[in-house]
């Protein structure tokens, strides 16, 4: 095959010629090629002159360049071109277009800031945002959460309680689920018994002479499970303790299970071993007071805010 | 007069080899070299101490895993990342790593600031099965993290070979001394050689990172790494532009 059928111009040789007969083509590269190319280099060494560059000793060349940016203090300074003082300009312009807002979602009292449609929609575009990088981790997109690891935030359902400040107490300082294990306190037969009633109380129809001694045993010093969840076993949200009765669950995946055999094992799993988990983080040293406040009102929004 | 040709060149291949070298090994030289001479490359910040023996383990373990094939550990001074990740990294934040885990490839997010972000179980859970947690998550499960124990037979080895490349992890009453007053008195103890398994089997005890603590795993050595990473520096203590001066 002749890759020179149709050319007028057949390109010259190097002139080398390797293994007797191997030759290369000399084929130099387009004139507006070479051009760009003079020009990058020009181009470099404007570029040494306004950024920084070489290092001299044990500094470098500034650069002529400089950036102003105003401080957290309120100090006006400027320096030479550096991407962390680029950084400080940026933040600086953004969070002086967003201050107007922050300082009104801070100054507003919390039932306020939603009657504000301006602010409202500042608060659900910003906070979905907060939400997203820092929450939906564990309680998933949108909020529904995950049975067996965070609560549902957009049901109005609230272990710590579902007003403002109780969120925006929960979010500043996190929490630790805890429950006991009674595996070594009470015998199968009583964990069955009490695991009956707890479903009982969601009106899942189960053994009624086992919900009534489960009963019992709940309100009884032995189980005492009173204590915690409350004489009417609604919980109490100082503690953080669950409302039995309202058939949300968290820890025992009771609506994934298909027999009620299948849901008393995912009660009594929870009576047994009892819970050291459900932690979560404190926000405090990561966000801040406004962003949390605009966190608790999101929160607040998703559904079930009291 | 000197007649310079290409094929000297071409037609030698050592010399083609030794001058490629020297060609390619310019830009490294230029960019990198000066960066060791320069006064203010790492900046000058309270609180970066070295790993404690179970932290470095687990950061073994992370690299054994090849995480760093899509998480970088690098927030660079955006806007856009400063808000999805935190503050940037300091080059004093990676000084005892080596090798350094910055990376450029991020098919998962940046990880310079997940330590404390999320609790040990969402940790735990999510490595065992990532879609678990986060159902859009590409990233594969590491179930057997849970369910191997850590080795940790060779730790004073390997705390040896990162104090022979300058980390200062002590080997005798002198250097302990000089920990103490670089690091105070709690964190010299942990950078102590002779003392790096009780130290380790320490940690994870209290900490039961895995949630069970009838034994030491590979998932209590990385979550321990995992939750420590960024939270080095305490941030507040800085004007927030403290570190511009540096650059």
């Amino acid at each position: 095959m002749n890759h020179n059928n149709g050319q007028k111009h057949v390109p010259k040789t190097t002139g080398h010629a390797w293994d007797g007969d191997l030759q290369e083509y000399n084929n130099p590269v387009p004139k507006w090629w070479l051009v760009a190319f003079y020009i990058s280099v020009a181009a470099a060494v404007i570029y040494w002159f306004l950024y920084p560059a070489w290092p001299v000793g044990g500094s470098y060349t500034k650069g002529f360049d400089t950036i102003t940016y105003v401080n957290d203090k309120g100090e006006t300074k400027t320096t030479h071109w550096n991407t962390r003082a680029l950084l400080m300009k940026e933040t600086n312009e953004a969070v002086a277009a967003q201050k107007p807002y922050y300082t009104k979602v801070a100054n507003t009292p919390f039932e306020k800031v939603t009657l504000d449609p301006e602010l409202n929609s500042f608060v659900v575009s910003a906070g979905k945002q907060l939400f997203s990088d820092n929450c939906a981790a564990c309680h998933q997109q949108g909020g529904a959460g995950k049975v067996g690891f965070a609560p549902n935030l957009t049901d109005d359902d609230w272990l710590y309680g579902g007003k403002f400040v109780n969120i925006q107490h929960t979010i500043i300082g996190g929490r630790h689920g805890y429950m006991p294990p009674f595996a070594e306190v009470l015998n199968d037969q009583q964990i069955k018994q009490l695991s009956d009633y707890v479903l009982s109380l969601s009106k899942i129809v189960v053994d009624p002479a086992s919900a009534q001694a489960g009963n019992a045993l709940f309100h009884s010093e032995t189980a005492a499970c009173y204590y915690c969840h409350g004489d009417n076993a609604k919980g109490r949200q100082e503690i953080g303790s669950a409302n039995l009765t309202d058939r949300i669950w968290l820890w025992a995946n009771v609506p994934g299970a298909n027999t009620i055999a299948d849901k008393e094992a995912a009660v009594q799993s929870v009576i047994r071993k009892g819970l050291n988990r459900g932690v979560m983080p404190a926000w405090q040293d990561r966000l801040s007071a406004d962003q949390i406040k605009l966190l608790t009102v999101y929160v607040h929004e998703l559904g079930g805010g009291k | 007069m000197f007649n310079f040709k290409h094929e000297w060149i071409e037609t030698n291949v050592g010399l083609l080899l030794v001058l490629t070298m020297l060609a390619i090994s310019i830009g490294g030289l230029v960019e990198i070299a000066p960066l060791f001479f320069i006064k203010d490359t790492v900046e000058k910040v309270e609180g970066v101490h070295p790993y404690s023996p179970l932290e470095q383990r687990g950061r073994d373990i992370f690299q054994r895993e090849g995480c760093y094939l899509c998480h970088s550990q690098m927030i660079r001074p955006f806007r856009d990342e400063a808000l999805r990740y935190g503050h940037y990294s300091l080059a004093a934040e990676s000084q005892y790593d080596h090798p350094f885990q910055w990376g450029s490839k991020r098919t998962g997010p940046d990880l310079a600031r997940v330590g404390k972000k999320y609790s040990n179980e969402w940790q735990v859970a999510h490595l065992n099965n990532p879609k678990s947690m986060v159902p859009q998550s590409v990233m594969p499960n590491y179930p057997w993290l849970l369910k191997t124990e850590l080795d940790y037979s060779d730790m004073t080895d390997r705390m040896m070979a990162l104090r022979a490349v300058g980390v200062p992890y002590s080997l005798n009453k002198e250097e302990y001394e000089s920990n103490v007053k670089r690091f105070g008195a709690e964190e010299a103890k942990m950078l102590n050689i002779a003392d790096a398994r009780k130290n380790l089997i320490a940690q994870a005890q209290e900490n039961n990172y895995d949630g069970d603590n009838s034994s030491i795993t590979e998932m209590d050595a990385l979550v321990a790494y995992l939750q420590v990473l960024g939270t080095m520096v305490d941030f507040r203590k800085y004007d927030d532009d403290e570190f511009v001066k540096y650059r």
